[in-house]
């Protein structure tokens, strides 16, 4: 402090003015606000834009994008509007209709020790160890009949966890989409299960046979023709396992059969 | 332009390359470079914060402390980070999720902090700005440039649009799933860095040596 202002410009000398712990103390102090201001500033300023952004790409256009085609100018909203989110519950099959189901979050529920359920080892091939008992269903209607089922399911692929939506037709059998909204497979390799060409092979394959899911991702190319399977994804094949293991789980007895079970019902 | 701004802004570009030259930011230069739109868009990202870093280091340079002074530059950097990936999560939804962790990791760049710490503590605001915007399009051009290897020969695309007809849809190029992969990275900034480097013959070794000077000794 006593030395003065005598130092020249850019000089890191120990002893300066701006060394002295009070300026030390000062400019941290000074920083770290301008700094948290800033920050918490954009934060708040672009949070409205952060929360459109979640439901849109993450939630129900993705969804949508299954059956119907998004284009620049579509009317999402109007379609949404033709969008019914039901609670379904798994075990029972049936609608669950004393929660609101736009607000239900199944990887939320399943921690939760009244709303999830552990997964019997021997059925857990999607390897999850819990799901929730109640989980969302998106019901597409065209003129008040519903025409699509989007469900979704998820289970392990190679190194993450996929997420994603799977359509059928009315018939609850033959599928009419699938796509993953989230994973984090290989770039080049298992992320080839975002590939519109490889996903569009899934249109119109079965699921049931006997009663039983049968679809599945081949080792190479499928037999031309099949109606459970489709083509593998080279260079992919625990992705493409995983795949096969996650929809046949959330297809099957322990997932949303019962519920597709009682659909069919319902409807005859 | 003076002699030493036109140094400062164009010299990074090329003869003076943080990455081909520092090797500085290859992490993300490996990671973010598979296709051309991420590459971009973290070249933006870094471009700003290098840019802004040096410039609100080099204002407040006179009163920074001699002995906290890399942590106050750390926090003005990982302030403008966070913006800098808010605005990305708002306006490119797509493209930030696929830079993921990297856009975040510009914290630990060391080339932003490397202009921060020597070059904006010693030098002027003006300087200082052409200085950080140099060096961050230097960074952009050599992950523009490494980018569109990996995606026309991995893809065969450029920007998503198709370029050279695939096979599977009856072209006649088959993709390199090499190039989608990390050491396809490794190998073009390898030859990158060996072209320039030969390139620009005058001892290429003096401005590697000429970095650590300066951080050498500012850290005395």
């Amino acid at each position: 402090m006593q030395q003065k202002n005598i130092m020249p410009e850019s000089s890191y000398s120990a002893h300066g003015r701006k060394d002295s712990v009070t300026n030390t103390v000062t400019v941290a102090l000074l920083v770290s606000l301008v700094c948290s201001v800033l920050v918490s500033t954009t934060a708040v300023v672009l949070k409205p834009k952060h929360l459109e952004n979640r439901l849109f790409y993450g939630g129900y256009r993705n969804i949508l994008e299954l059956v119907e085609t998004i284009q620049q100018g579509t009317d999402v909203e109007n379609m949404l509007r033709q969008m019914d989110v039901r609670l379904a519950d798994l075990a029972t099959g049936e609608y669950v209709e004393n929660m609101d189901a736009s607000q239900f979050d199944q990887h939320e529920a399943a921690k939760d020790p009244n709303l999830g359920v552990p997964v019997p080892e021997e059925l857990d091939i999607a390897n999850i160890g819990r799901r929730a008992r109640y989980t969302t269903v998106y019901l597409v209607k065209e003129n008040s009949r519903i025409k699509h089922i989007i469900l979704p399911v998820h289970g392990a692929g190679m190194w993450s966890t996929l997420y994603g939506y799977i359509a059928l037709e009315a018939d609850g059998n033959t599928i009419a989409g699938l796509k993953f909204h989230e994973h984090g497979e290989t770039p080049g390799l298992g992320a080839k299960i975002d590939d519109p060409a490889w996903l569009s092979q899934w249109r119109g394959k079965g699921v049931y046979e006997n009663g039983v899911p049968v679809i599945k991702v081949a080792r190479g190319k499928a037999p031309p023709g099949s109606r459970h399977e489709v083509d593998g994804l080279s260079g992919a094949t625990l992705t493409g396992q995983g795949v096969t293991n996650l929809i046949q789980y959330w297809l099957g007895e322990h997932g949303f059969r019962p519920y597709l079970e009682r659909f069919h019902n319902r409807r005859e | 332009m003076n002699n030493q701004a036109r140094e400062a802004f164009l010299g990074p570009l090329i003869n003076n390359n943080p990455v081909t030259l520092q090797v500085l930011g290859i992490c993300s230069a490996l990671a973010v470079t598979t296709s051309l739109v991420p590459a971009l868009l973290m070249g933006a990202a870094l471009t700003s914060v290098a840019t802004l870093g040096n410039v609100s280091v080099s204002l407040i340079r006179h009163h920074i402390p001699g002995n906290i002074r890399i942590i106050i530059q750390i926090t003005i950097i990982s302030s403008l980070v966070i913006i800098v990936d808010q605005i990305l999560r708002a306006y490119a939804y797509e493209t930030s999720r696929q830079l993921s962790v990297f856009v975040g990791l510009i914290i630990t760049n060391c080339i932003v902090l490397a202009r921060t710490e020597g070059f904006a503590m010693n030098n002027g605001v003006g300087l200082s700005f052409l200085d950080g915007l140099g060096n961050g399009l230097g960074y952009s051009l050599i992950l523009v440039i490494v980018a569109s290897i990996r995606e026309l020969l991995g893809a065969g695309t450029l920007m998503g649009i198709a370029i050279l007809p695939l096979v599977s849809e009856d072209g006649w190029f088959y993709t390199n799933g090499l190039m989608l992969m990390a050491p396809s990275g490794f190998f073009i900034i390898g030859l990158l860095i060996w072209l320039i480097q030969s390139w620009i013959k005058p001892q290429p070794v003096h401005t590697v040596v000429h970095v650590h000077d300066l951080a050498g000794s500012e850290a005395s």
